[in-house]
């Protein structure tokens, strides 16, 4: 595995990620905020939530590009539509799947059923995130597509 | 019972404010929210039937039968208090958009705002209503209405989340989560409840928001309670630090809480009023968007924090000031851009932007069917001289309290100096912005000279460093403005100033020569002559109007205008005759709501409020009349004032004198002690500052 290329491609991936989500937020797309749903999940500060989300959002960014170049390097093959067929693969797994479970393992989010107590009370995201805006699955493989196509197009197999 | 009925429109002076200084919300005397706009003062409204009320959109919680109200602030605090009562018994409603410290709120997940309605019956048996219609974006979106179970109700719209939660059932009527009572409410995109309480009974509506981020959904009940407890505990926290004992102290402190509820903390900006399109006459065209900043006010807003001890928010707008006037200008119809002209827009964004485009919302009928309602401003584009000497005099003011410019704000005065010593022979649209075209304002001259005059004072003072040729250039503009205001802009054959060079009318704006620093009221025959001028050609059942009606080129009339009355009164108690200034203060107080709450202007034959609501204006110049009665009274002088200060009529030497008079003037009326009064509440450090209201 090409370590320095995980570390550059991926981190710039990240950005482009990150960046593709904040601007549906700011354009009225969606409200879905990893930072803040993954940051919330240690601190009940709404602040330090949201930087500590960040920091680990970059960090699951490196992790998953990790992971796609483990899968790069099984199949001995990395092109851009290759990356983005794994990054829409995996959009829709954390919409579909993981979105609807999150309310039962964060320990800070309010589930319809129950409604909120003093300790759960941020917003489900519900199924494909749809509670955070109608848009937001359409910004999510969006910006997945171009998380995976960057490192499909960039990452440098190693030699054999 | 008499029953209070219920109107289609409310009287302006019939709602409240409630607000968490980054938005603000108000509340009829029947329990309507009907005027919130989110996520900030300038944004597009949630609810708007104050404009129009069919569409508009509105949040009300009410006894259902007959019911009489009466309404108080709790305490010295901006959680509104509302009595119902009703036919079988007695409801309390407590409305407050929840604020809270620096550190009671660390370590909380809160939504960016909550608008909580408690509900208490006191007495007996009362059956209440609940409905719900946020109509967003001036009714004009359509927002998706969910039922999301435990979570309550929630609207999406324009990637916006507002979510109700209500210990009173409530259902959509269309869906009938529960059956829909009988509605008595226009119908729409909403929800109802209704639910008999009892002596004892305690229910919470809490109405959060987000925008861009994932809601927050909080618990009521006792949690909501300590929400309720904890803003009172904050608003409580903060008056604490008002240093004023003078006439009038209840009106005051309700003028100092009005303007921080106008204040937008995270800038520190203090914008004019609440509200759009409150007309200045009942079904007529005077239909504004006061929903900006403002500079003509700037150094009274900023006297009226610094005077009253609330250091933290004088020195957060004055750098809110500096930062807009200098991150943003704009150059006027006729000029030309050049590095060394700073034209000052006459009003500002809570953010310092100036685009703020005018247009007309046609599907929306108005206040009472006064067309158009209007969103923007087109006032960004006039010249008005008279702010270039508002922004000097603020920094002045500033600088009399103890403040320190640097140098980058030094060359920004600067600039304004040379501004002004190239535009002032111009026409302007002057101080009351009329869209009449422009004229050479006597007002606007007047305050040409005070911004020359003060930046010569502050160079003096070592507060800022002038070049000699700029000192010269600026000391030959002063004295040939004297000479144009003293020559032009008096009439001989009336004995008095008048409103523009050459001319006949009288304007209330002339006033200010007295209260400026052109000349001291108590010893010039010629202010002595304008007030008399002015008060016999511009009262009306003892209320002051800005100008002779008519004068501005707007077909309709409007009425007697709020803060001018409060003019009278300072200019008054400057002139030395005291009993009648304390006689006008106390005159114009009377024309306050229940709650203390001023408009813009006051209709002379009846009192009723109009124009835009309430108005930081009028409560500013209600502050600076108390402050100058005080004084009067052997109180503290403030700094600024002619009296005062010593200020001269003429050359560098009388600028020297003055120096020297005016130098202790802020002691004792700032009173610096206990700045806010709460750990946390104020701190904040301009355009990019933040303050301990939550977000």
């Amino acid at each position: 595995m090409n370590l320095g290329s995980i570390l550059l491609w991926g981190w710039l991936a990240t950005m482009v990620l990150t960046t593709c989500l904040a601007a549906s937020q700011g354009l009225g797309m969606s409200r879905m905020s990893l930072p803040l749903i993954l940051g919330a999940a240690l601190t009940g500060d709404r602040q330090r939530a949201n930087v500590y989300g960040f920091v680990l959002h970059i960090v699951n960014g490196w992790l998953f590009a990790l992971l796609y170049a483990l899968v790069f390097e099984s199949w001995r093959r990395a092109t851009w539509w290759l990356g983005a067929i794994l990054g829409l693969a995996q959009a829709l797994f954390i919409l579909a799947a993981v979105m609807p479970l999150l309310p039962y393992v964060h320990r800070r989010m309010a589930t319809e059923e129950l409604g909120p107590n003093p300790t759960r009370q941020l917003e489900p995201p519900g199924f494909m995130a749809l509670n955070y805006g109608r848009h937001t699955p359409v910004a999510t493989v969006l910006a997945h597509l171009l998380y995976g196509a960057i490192l499909g197009a960039f990452y440098s197999l190693t030699p054999r | 019972m008499p029953s209070d009925p219920i109107p289609t429109y409310a009287p302006i002076r019939d709602y409240a404010l409630i607000g968490d200084c980054r938005t603000a919300a108000l509340v009829s005397r029947w329990g309507s929210v009907d005027f919130l706009c989110l996520p900030r003062f300038d944004s597009p409204s949630v609810f708007a039937a104050l404009l129009d009320a069919r569409r508009g959109g509105r949040f009300s919680v009410r006894p259902a039968g007959e019911f009489r109200a009466r309404r108080r602030y709790i305490d010295s605090t901006n959680v509104l208090e509302t009595t119902f009562e009703a036919r079988g018994g007695v409801l309390r409603l407590t409305d407050v958009m929840s604020v809270a410290g620096e550190d009671e709120r660390r370590g909380e997940l809160l939504p960016e705002h909550e608008l909580l309605r408690c509900l208490e019956c006191v007495d007996g048996e009362v059956e209440v209503e609940v409905a719900c219609d946020p109509r967003p974006r001036w009714a004009a979106a359509e927002p998706a209405l969910r039922d999301r179970g435990a979570l309550g109700f929630t609207w999406d719209f324009d990637g916006q989340l507002l979510a109700l939660r209500s210990e009173v059932p409530i259902a959509h009527p269309a869906r009938g989560r529960q059956a829909p009572p009988g509605a008595g409410h226009p119908g729409g995109e909403g929800v109802r409840g209704r639910e008999t309480l009892r002596a004892g009974d305690r229910r919470f509506l809490s109405l959060a928001s987000a925008t861009a981020e994932p809601g927050i959904f909080l618990p009521l009940g006792d949690a909501a309670a300590r929400r309720l407890e904890r803003s009172l505990r904050w608003w409580r926290g903060w008056v604490a630090g008002c240093s004023y004992a003078g006439p009038g102290r209840e009106a005051v402190v309700r003028s100092l809480l009005t303007l921080k509820l106008l204040t937008y903390s995270p800038s520190g900006a203090v914008i004019a009023a609440p509200t759009t399109s409150l007309p200045e006459e009942i079904g007529g065209s005077r239909n504004w968007d006061y929903r900006y900043c403002w500079l003509r006010d700037a150094s009274w807003t900023l006297a009226a924090f610094f005077d009253l001890g609330f250091r933290d928010e004088g020195q957060a707008f004055f750098s809110w000031l500096l930062y807009a006037t200098r991150m943003r200008t704009a150059v006027p119809a006729g000029h030309r851009w050049t590095p060394r002209l700073r034209i000052l827009n006459v009003l500002y964004d809570v953010h310092g932007e100036v685009r703020l485009r005018e247009r007309q919302l046609p599907w929306l009928e108005g206040y009472a069917g006064s067309r158009p309602v209007r969103v923007g401003n087109g006032a960004r584009g006039q010249l008005q001289l008279d702010i270039f000497g508002e922004v000097v005099q603020a920094a002045s003011e500033y600088v009399e309290r103890g403040g320190t410019l640097d140098a980058s704000e030094g060359r920004l005065l600067r600039q304004l100096g040379e501004t002004v010593s190239r535009l002032w022979r111009e026409p302007d649209e002057g101080i009351w912005e009329k869209r009449s075209g422009r004229s050479h304002h006597t007002y606007s001259k007047a305050m040409c000279w005070v911004a020359l005059d003060k930046l010569l004072l502050l160079d003096e003072r070592g507060a800022i460093a002038l070049p000699a040729a700029a000192v010269r250039r600026f000391r030959g503009e002063r004295d040939a403005l004297r000479h144009a205001v003293e020559t032009e802009g008096f009439n001989p054959r009336l004995g008095s100033y008048v409103d523009v060079f050459g001319g006949e009318d009288l304007d209330a704006s002339l006033l200010l020569l007295g209260l400026r620093g052109w000349d001291d009221p108590a010893r010039s025959p010629r202010l002595a002559a304008t007030l008399a001028a002015v008060r016999g050609s511009l009262e009306s059942n003892g209320l002051l109007y800005r100008y002779r009606p008519g004068a501005d080129g707007i077909p309709g009339g409007e009425a007697a205008f709020g803060i001018c009355n409060f003019w009278l009164a300072e200019f008054l108690a400057r002139a030395g005759r005291l009993e009648e200034a304390m006689a006008q203060f106390e005159r114009v107080l009377g024309y306050a709501n229940e709650l203390g709450l001023f408009g813009e202007e006051i209709e002379p034959q009846t009192g009723a409020a109009l124009g835009n609501f309430p108005q930081a204006f009028t409560h500013v110049g209600l502050i600076s009349a108390a402050l100058a009665i005080t004084a009067a009274c052997g109180g503290p002088r403030r700094p600024g004032s002619a009296a005062a200060a010593g200020t001269a009529t003429g050359g560098a030497e009388d600028v020297k004198g003055k120096g020297g008079a005016g130098a202790g003037g802020p002691s004792g009326t700032a009173g610096t002690a206990g700045t806010a009064g709460t750990a946390g509440t104020t701190g904040a450090t301009g355009a990019a500052g933040s303050q301990g209201v939550r977000r």
